[in-house]
This record gives structure tokens, C-alpha cells and sequence, in this order.
């Protein structure tokens, strides 16, 4: 199915069951622990040896020797893979760096290799024997120090590095007020649950991985590259994920040493990735330095705004577009956005959560704030006064839908926020000083093709495969709501079968995409399955209607089931439309935060965001995406970052206990209200996706409510208490 | 984690003589940082006795008053004990304020005790560091040293202890009851307890090899305002960037220890006569000849305001 002309009224318009707030229907699974997870595959790969990752220990070098015989001879050891021994290996096209390092080392902890054996303990002892000397290289670690010599970042995914309009220079030179402000943002890690694990098996010359992956056919093709193999020799099974949020949108090292191992002792091998390794092993969203310049008019009209970024990474990688979002949010008709990327020997840098905007909107919204505060306006209205309905870069193209003022305005209102004193430090409740922010919200709406496969099976139940992922998000209920909507049967009567390779590919999880993609392409599906049954039963499908488990058409009905065998295949292509407009997401966030005068403990006291991000599909699950990306925002104000040591090149707070993630102690109260909308431009189902928008700002709005409580001004992320010290009122 | 022997000792003496006449034997009692430290190979004992059966997990009053504490008592129950609650707040706030219900569980008085410090240097066997390995330097001294010691610290080593309970412990004047190999019972001031760094950060406590903590005893109450204030990052689940035990009297005089910023439980009792003077006036007496990285110099404002909290908590 080609989705080239806005949607018209269709079968999802009925709304029995899409955008109804059902439960997860894998949820029970997950509830009492049944859901098999990649490490859990006993049912499928019996009998498996256990794989433990040796790591590098050096950041950038050489090895001069490494010695495996004493972890051969140990006991239970099956075999030692390294390098050496792996045979042939190319590298994935998604990985910057290779996966199984050595001679050469790249980063801090890359694999080295894999000890194989017959329990966990052994392996994990073996690894611990493996003697590795080093040729130690220097290298480049400090953002700070290699910005300068950073080069104007590759196109990717976020489009031209560098974009311009009308004269930003000379505009914000002779603009009459004006900001220049400079922030940083440190490195974050996706620090999922479930850590990157795999079971491999082969069966002649046939492979299997039993993982946990979000792209299901970028990794099928980027395991059998790796290895050397057809990519049709290669099947990848990942029906359950324990979070990714990035961090599994690529084959790791762990699933092609299992691949390896598994091959070595010829028998099913699993390997998982132990949490200290993660941190500097895998990938990680990358540190900027970002100048943000606004001029305005002295009502608060932006006349000049420039967003600059600079970040490092591995030789051959690719930058995060953290000025993206500058290009559309406020009007101007002045502006410039630039990316910069430096060459670095940090572990590999690579997509998390709203790669680019969650880092971009970071910067930029604590600037709105700081202009708003010099143009002595509310910052809810300074923005209200600088909203766009057409993309200010290329005013020719509108948004197809913006209700960002309308969810600053609605937030506004909800939240309280007319008690907010415009001066900070002002304001006290008991001891605490008190204070609220607001931030915009705002990522992209991108759709990708996506194919699915429906199957009538006896007795009426409709099974739904697409290799599409469930990385917690809930694509298995939104894809069960648009099979049972689009045919007609209650929500029980779907079966849905996700994330493996033997079913048609789909658009996977990521860049917020999934959700409108994947539905749109089980709706095309059952489409075409609706073609096929009125036609078995000598109906025009054009006249046909699907209610309640029966087909009705002219008079005459027959119950669904009736069809039973019949199966249809379909993908949704998109065409133009969002290149003829722009399609985003919107919202806004408001925080209040409290600061403890003496000790300067930020606790944030409550959130709302306001969202409008197309038709929501499902209620429940969407407050779900946007909670838990508000979460991951609290995070990323006042407490993650992957703190460098630059002498040595890596992760320093490589676990749980060093790498801070907010608790639940940490987040009292949370309110997401979705705007009534429908996108006909997004999708058949006029839909967005809503994972990544609610991370958007969410930091900002942190920073700016404890400015507000504090008259602290941090810029460099993460507002820890340390940087709020010196300005906290005096005490005895 | 190494392959290890293990046995169940029956009596305090016999595990003693256990672990002494045992080449790289170790206790075990709640196993929540040793299984840790053993996974990552950072503690590789070759055989463990297990404690957990000496029923040393009873609380009762003293002659003088005060408080023994079986050494096998879990965090959890010594922090539930209404005596506790009632005359020792400050180590049941301190007790709370610590690791996670589930930990607290399992974790016990003497075990918690001999926490090793949670430096990331320290956990990631890959770096230099004296404490893991004499003489192998600290990468910590010029690296990431942020949650690190402020006082008390060596060009060996700027470790903290980690530990909440060791802190209220020492605003408490308790003593650590032992037994040694030889069937000798001894008591040992807490002050006497943790060591500082010096040339020697793997010696951490004044145990003998072999030497079995049986009991904490506190003295008889002292009264007065008892409060906990524990610092960091996160609202919960995080170690002291600082923290203050403070017992402060209705005439402003009082105690207080810091936690978070340094190798022991940090407590400066000549400087408590300034206590009625304010904050500042003590700390700057307990903090004289402070040693700060340039990350952690905060550490010191910190500590000051937070004992300025809790002077205020008092006053209220």
C-alpha cells in the first residue's frame, strides 16, 4: 500500500478498539515471569555452553601478546575465541567500530574475545586467566580540548550538518536584546534492564540468535556481514525485550561471539554482556559543547537564532543532529544551525532516545529561558510569541499539524503556572526554596516502509506476524488494536507475533517511527486481507463492512471465521508528504522543583507534560512512553553522565551504583495530558509515534524550575548540587 | 568469582580459629558486598566460613545501661528495634538512609561495619590501585575523585568509607566486641575501629587476621535531638557525598560525625565545644588541614551547611 495522499475516513475511524486504553496483551506474560527473554532460551537452543566477554583493559593500543593457555586448560573451557582464531571477520555496516578487537584496540573494555565452557562460573573464572600485554597509544578524550579541531559532521540521518537563512550575523549583531551562552551536556548510557544477551546455534551452515535487538533486519544483515555469510543463512529471534532505547538498534559484540563460540564447540552458545562491561563496551549517547545565540526585538520577536554543536567520536562515525530542532521550533528570519564533529577514541558514540533532539533541546531550551528572563517576559509567552505554523528554514512548507501553542497555553493552565514568581530565589515552602520551568517539547514524525503478514485461522482468530519489536513500548497491543479494529473482531480474537526474521520486515523500533509505521503496515495488511474475503464470499470490498466478527455486505453477512485460511501480505510505503510538509511532534513540559537551602538537593515535586503527537493509539501505553521519557529527562538534568577519566580514556562509573539513573523516590508526581488530534498527513491512522517526544525538553524544564527556585544558572548538565552551592542563601 | 571451599562455623571461637589456621579464608555473614567483591574477583577468598549460625543476632540492655548488638543482627531489625528508635535515633536514620530494603534484610551489624569502599578505581580491577593491590598505585589521585575523601586521605589512597551506620556508630561511642583466634575477647573503641589510608590502604580495620567482630555495645543513651542527614545525588539508593550524625542537646552543645569524606567515619570531638557557635565554627575545626581534589573541594561547603541543617533541625 502506498501512503502518498492524506488519509481519508477508513476503518481505523471507528475507534472501537484503536485509541481505547487496552492493557498490554503480553503484559501477564511479563507479570509472572513467562515471558522468555534472549538469555532464557532453554526451550529453543537446550543444552547451551556458556560465553563470557574478555574486554580490553587499555583504551587505544595494541596487543603485544595475549596468552590463552592457562584459560584453555581450566575447567569446563571448550574453547578461547579471539581474533586470532575468530577466522575472517568484516564489520557490520551500523557499527563504527569492530566488535572483536586486536591486534589493533579501539576503546576502553572492546571484546577481545570469548571464553566458552560448560557453566557461567567456569567461563567467567577462564576469562579471568586470559593475559593480555598491551602496546598503549595515547588518545583523545576531552570534548573540550578537540572541539577546535572538529570538522563539519558527515550528512546522517538528521539531514545537511549546516543549515543558513536571510543574515544571521549581522542580524544578531544589531538585534536589541540578545543571548550567547554556551552549555555542555555529558555523555549518557542507555542503561537498559536487560543486557545485550544472545543464544546462537547453527544447524549446518544455518544460524540462529535467540537476542535482544530493535532492528530486526538491520542486525539479521549486519550479523551475517560480520560473519562473513549470507544474509538468507542467518535467522534473528527477538520476541521480547527488556528496554533498548538505542543501545540495541545494532548488533554487539556479544551476539557475534556467540555466533562464534557456538560454531567453535558446536553446540548452542549464550552470551550476555555483564553490567560493568556495558558501559564502555556498547554504545553511548555522546557529550556536546553547544552555543546557542538569540536576538530579539525588545516585545520578543527572535529576529537572529543560531544553534551551534560539537561532539567527538570514533574515526568513521556519524553525529547525533542536536541542532535539529532549531531548525523548526521558533520562527526567525534569521538563523543558522552548524555540526561539528571531532575525532575521539571514547568507546563508539551512537543513537539513544531522540538522538540529537533530547541533547539539542537541552541547550536550547534553557536559552528560550534566559531570553525570556532578559526580555523580562514569561517564558510560556516568549515562545507563544515566536511559534511558526511553516518550517522557518523553507517557509514554503507548513507544519501539517502544530498545536505547540495550544499545549503550552493548556499546560500552563493545568499546572498552576501563573503562581510562578518571575524572580528566582523568591519563594519559599517551609524550608525549601521552590521553583517551576517550563520547556517546549518537540521531535521529529518520521515513518519508514513497514510489512506485515495476516493469517485467518479456524475459529476466527487473526494471526498477525511482522518482524516489528516490542522494546516495552507496546507495539504488540497497538498492532493487535489496528488488526482488530481494521477487521472487525474484538481485541482477544488477534494474535500478534513479533521480532523475528522469518516474518516480513517492518520498520523496527527506533527514531520514534515504530508505532506509526509498524500499525500502518498491519493495516495495510489487513487491507488487503479484507479484498480477499469479500471476494470469497462475492462481495465489491468497496462495499463491504467488518463488524463484529462478521462480513456484511448488501444484505447478506457471513461470519469471518468462514475465511478462515485465507493470509495476506502487505507493506505501507510512504511517499512525499513529509517532504510536501512537515510532520513533528509537539508538547510541553512544566516542572516544579524544590532546593534544599543548605545543602542545595534538588527534588523535582511533580511534571506535566502536555503532548500532541498525532492520533494516539492507545492511551495507556502512550503515558507510558511519555512518563518513562520524563523520567529518563530527570535523569539526564540532575544526575547521569559518563563521567570521563582523560588520562586513561574511559567510563570511570561503568555499573549502577556510579552511573546514576533517577529512583522512584526521585519522581513523585507525573501528568501527561495528549491533545485531541489526528494527523491524516502522518499515517492511515493518523497517527505519530510519541516514544521519543516526551524526553524532549524534559531536562530543560528541570533546569529551569530550579533556576527559578535557586537564581542558579547551570549550563553545564547535570545540575548536581555542587554547581548550586555557592549561590544557595547564607546560612548559620 | 574463584572456585572457593565452605564451611559453617558453630561457635564465635571456632570460626576464628577457622579462618586463622584456613590460608585466605574469609567470613561470611549477609554476603552483600563480599558476593560482589568476589564476583568481580576483587576479593578472591579460597574458603568462607559462614557465620550466619553463631546466634550473635540478638539486641539486649547492658549492666551500664546501653545496648549490645549481636553482630549478626540484620540493618533491618536494628534499625526497627523500638529501643534503637527510642535512644539511638541517629543509627536507626542512619540505618535507613542506606542500600535498599532488600539489602538491609540481609545485611548485618558487623558486616556493615566492613563495607570496602565503593571508589570506582577500587571496582574496576583493570586500574592501578593500592587498596586492591599494594603498591600498585592509586589512579584515583588525579583521576574522577568527585565522591572521593576530602580528610584524613594519603598519596596512597583517598578512599571513603561508605558506610551510614559506622557514622552514627561513632557519634555513639560505641565499641566493637571480638574474639580472636586464641578464645581472646577484646573490645575496641569505634574511634580505634576504621583506619586511615597512610601507606597501608589495604589495612582497613584494627581486626587482627582471623579476629571475629561478636557484638557492637553503645553506651547508656545521652538524650538530646537526634538526626541523620545523608547527601547525594538521588533521592535514595546513592552513597554520602556527605553525611551528618549529629546528637545536639537543648543547650546547643552536642556530637556530630561526617560520613562521605574520608577513609573512617570522621569525627573531631575537641572541635564539638564549638558546637554552640554555629556550623561553621565547627567545621572549620573538624575540616582543619583538609586535603581536597579540585572535584571535591565542594565536599567541605557541603558538609558545613549540612550540619547547619541539622542544627537548624534541632532548633526547630
Amino acid at each position: 500500500m502506498k501512503f502518498d495522499t492524506p488519509a481519508a475516513t477508513n476503518p481505523i475511524d471507528q475507534l472501537k478498539v484503536v485509541g481505547q486504553p487496552a492493557d498490554r496483551i503480553e503484559g501477564p506474560l511479563k507479570a509472572t515471569g513467562t515471558a522468555p527473554y534472549a538469555y532464557e532460551r532453554h526451550d529453543a537452543a537446550p543444552n547451551a555452553a556458556y560465553g563470557y566477554v574478555v574486554v580490553s583493559t587499555i583504551a587505544r593500543g595494541r596487543i603485544r601478546s595475549l596468552d590463552a593457555s592457562r584459560a584453555r586448560r581450566a575447567p569446563g573451557v571448550l574453547a578461547v575465541i579471539t581474533a586470532e582464531t575468530a577466522g575472517p571477520l568484516d564489520k557490520g555496516q551500523y557499527n563504527t567500530v569492530r566488535l572483536l578487537g586486536g591486534p589493533e584496540i579501539q576503546h576502553y573494555h572492546q571484546a577481545l574475545g570469548v571464553v566458552v565452557a560448560e557453566t557461567w562460573e567456569q567461563a567467567r573464572a577462564a576469562a579471568a586467566l586470559v593475559q593480555v600485554q598491551y602496546q598503549e597509544a595515547p588518545g583523545r578524550y576531552d570534548l573540550a580540548k578537540l572541539k577546535n579541531a572538529a570538522a563539519v559532521a558527515p550528512p546522517g540521518f538528521g539531514g545537511p550538518p549546516d543549515t543558513a537563512r536571510g543574515d544571521f550575523d549581522g542580524a544578531f549583531a544589531s538585534a536589541p536584546v540578545k543571548l550567547d551562552a554556551t552549555y555542555s551536556t555529558p555523555g549518557h548510557a542507555h542503561a537498559m534492564m536487560e543486557p545485550h544477551a544472545t543464544v546462537a546455534a547453527w544447524n549446518g551452515d544455518q544460524l540462529t540468535v535467540w537476542t535482544s535487538n530493535q532492528m530486526i533486519d538491520w542486525s539479521r544483515g549486519d550479523l551475517a556481514k560480520t560473519l562473513k555469510i549470507p544474509k538468507e543463512k542467518v535467522r534473528l529471534v527477538s520476541p521480547f525485550i527488556g528496554g533498548g532505547f538505542g543501545g540495541k538498534l545494532w548488533v554487539r559484540a556479544e551476539a557475534v561471539l556467540a555466533a562464534l563460540g557456538a560454531k567453535a564447540v558446536n553446540r548452542p552458545v549464550k552470551v550476555a554482556l555483564t553490567r560493568p562491561v556495558m558501559f564502555n563496551n556498547t554504545t553511548h549517547r555522546p557529550a556536546t559543547i553547544q552555543r546557542v545565540r538569540i536576538g530579539a526585538t525588545p516585545d520578543g520577536k527572535i529576529t537572529a537564532i543560531g544553534h551551534e554543536s560539537w561532539q567527538a567520536d570514533q574515526e568513521g562515525g556519524s553525529s547525533d543532529p542536536h541542532v535539529n530542532q532549531t531548525r523548526l521550533l521558533y520562527a526567525g528570519a534569521n538563523r543558522m544551525t552548524r555540526t561539528r564533529l571531532a575525532k575521539g577514541d571514547l568507546p563508539e558514540a551512537n543513537a539513544m532516545r531522540a538522538p540529537g533532539e533530547a541533547s539539542g533541546m537541552m541547550a536550547l531550551e534553557i536559552a528560550m529561558d534566559e531570553m525570556a528572563e532578559k526580555l523580562g517576559l514569561d517564558p510560556v509567552d516568549f515562545r507563544i510569541r515566536n511559534d511558526t505554523q511553516v518550517d522557518p528554514e523553507k517557509p514554503h512548507r507548513p507544519f501539517s499539524q502544530r498545536q505547540f501553542v495550544q499545549c503550552l497555553r493548556q499546560g500552563a493552565d493545568h499546572f498552576g503556572w501563573s503562581a510562578r514568581n518571575p524572580r528566582p530565589g523568591q519563594t519559599r515552602d517551609g524550608r525549601w526554596l521552590v521553583g517551576l520551568g517550563v520547556a517546549a517539547a518537540f521531535r521529529g514524525a518520521p515513518v519508514q516502509t513497514s510489512a506485515a503478514r495476516v493469517r485467518l485461522e479456524a475459529g476466527g482468530l487473526l494471526v498477525v506476524e511482522t518482524d516489528m519489536t516490542d522494546i516495552g513500548t507496546g507495539s504488540y497491543t497497538i498492532i493487535a488494536q489496528t488488526a482488530a479494529e481494521t477487521m472487525g473482531v474484538p481485541l482477544h480474537h488477534v494474535r500478534v507475533r513479533l521480532g523475528d526474521s522469518d516474518f516480513p520486515v517492518s520498520a523496527g523500533s527506533g527514531g520514534q517511527w515504530g508505532a506509526a509505521s509498524s500499525t500502518s503496515g498491519v493495516y495495510a495488511a489487513c487491507m488487503k486481507l479484507r479484498e480477499q474475503v469479500a471476494g470469497k464470499f462475492g462481495f465489491d470490498p468497496g462495499q463491504t463492512a467488518f463488524q463484529d466478527g462478521q462480513v456484511r455486505s448488501g444484505g447478506k453477512a457471513f461470519p469471518l471465521a468462514q475465511a478462515a485460511g485465507l493470509v495476506a501480505e502487505d507493506a505501507i510505503e510512504f511517499g512525499k508528504l513529509g517532504e510536501q510538509q512537515e510532520l513533528s511532534t509537539f508538547g510541553a513540559h512544566f516542572v516544579e522543583a524544590a532546593v534544599d537551602p543548605y545543602t542545595a538537593e534538588i527534588r523535582v515535586r511533580r511534571m506535566l507534560s502536555v503532548c500532541a503527537a498525532g492520533r494516539i493509539l492507545n492511551p495507556k501505553s502512550a503515558r507510558s512512553q511519555v512518563i518513562g521519557a520524563m523520567v529518563m529527562g530527570v535523569g539526564a538534568a540532575l544526575m547521569e553522565d559518563l563521567v570521563v577519566d582523560k588520562r586513561r580514556g574511559f567510563f570511570v562509573n561503568h555499573d549502577l551504583a556510579g552511573y546514576e539513573v533517577p529512583v522512584h523516590a526521585d519522581i513523585p508526581h507525573q501528568e501527561v495530558i495528549f491533545l485531541d488530534e489526528v494527523d491524516p498527513a502522518a499515517s492511515p491512522l493518523k497517527a505519530k509515534g510519541v516514544g521519543e517526544l516526551g524526553i524532549c525538553g524534559a531536562a530543560a524544564a528541570v533546569a529551569n524550575a530550579v533556576y527559578n527556585a535557586t537564581g542558579v544558572r547551570v549550563r553545564d548538565y547535570p545540575v548536581t548540587l555542587d554547581k548550586l552551592l555557592a549561590g544557595m542563601p547564607q546560612v548559620a | 568469582m574463584k572456585a572457593f571451599t565452605y564451611e559453617r562455623a558453630r561457635t564465635p571461637a571456632e570460626a576464628a580459629a577457622a579462618v586463622a589456621r584456613t590460608p585466605g579464608a574469609k567470613f561470611i555473614a549477609g554476603g552483600t558486598n563480599l558476593l560482589d567483591l568476589m564476583k568481580l574477583q576483587i576479593e578472591t577468598p579460597r574458603h568462607l566460613i559462614d557465620v550466619n549460625g553463631l546466634k550473635l543476632d540478638e539486641i539486649e540492655k547492658t549492666p551500664d545501661g546501653g545496648l549490645r548488638i549481636g553482630a549478626l543482627v540484620r540493618n533491618t531489625d536494628l534499625a526497627a528495634d523500638a529501643r534503637v528508635r527510642n535512644d539511638y535515633a541517629v543509627l536507626s536514620r542512619a540505618l535507613l538512609a542506606g542500600a535498599s530494603g532488600q539489602l538491609r534484610n540481609k545485611a548485618t551489624t558487623a558486616g556493615n561495619l566492613l563495607q570496602r569502599t565503593r571508589c570506582p578505581y577500587f571496582y574496576d580491577t583493570a586500574q592501578p590501585c593500592n587498596k586492591r593491590q599494594p603498591g600498585s598505585g592509586c589512579s584515583a589521585i588525579g583521576g574522577v575523585s568527585r565522591q572521593l575523601a576530602v580528610i584524613g586521605s594519603s598519596d596512597a589512597c583517598i578512599a571513603t568509607h561508605p558506610s551510614d551506620m559506622a557514622v552514627a556508630m561513632r557519634v555513639l561511642d560505641a565499641k566493637v566486641e571480638t574474639v580472636r583466634a586464641d578464645g581472646q575477647a577484646r573490645r575496641i573503641p569505634i574511634a580505634d575501629f576504621h583506619r586511615l589510608p597512610g601507606t597501608t590502604p589495604h589495612i582497613e580495620t584494627a581486626l587482627m587476621p582471623g579476629e571475629l567482630i561478636t557484638a557492637v555495645t553503645l553506651p547508656k543513651p545521652v538524650g538530646g535531638f537526634h538526626t541523620y542527614r545523608k547527601v547525594r545525588d538521588r533521592a535514595s539508593y546513592a552513597f554520602a557525598l556527605v553525611s551528618v550524625a549529629a546528637i545536639v542537646q537543648r543547650d546547643g552543645r552536642g556530637r556530630a560525625a561526617f560520613g562521605g569524606v574520608a577513609h573512617r567515619p570522621w569525627r573531631v570531638e575537641a572541635a564539638e565545644a564549638a558546637m554552640p557557635g554555629g556550623a561553621k565554627a565547627l567545621a572549620d575545626q573538624v575540616f582543619a588541614g583538609a586535603k581536597p581534589t579540585h572535584e571535591n573541594a565542594f565536599k567541605l561547603t557541603l558538609a558545613e551547611r549540612t550540619l547547619a541543617g541539622a542544627l537548624a533541625e534541632a532548633r526547630a
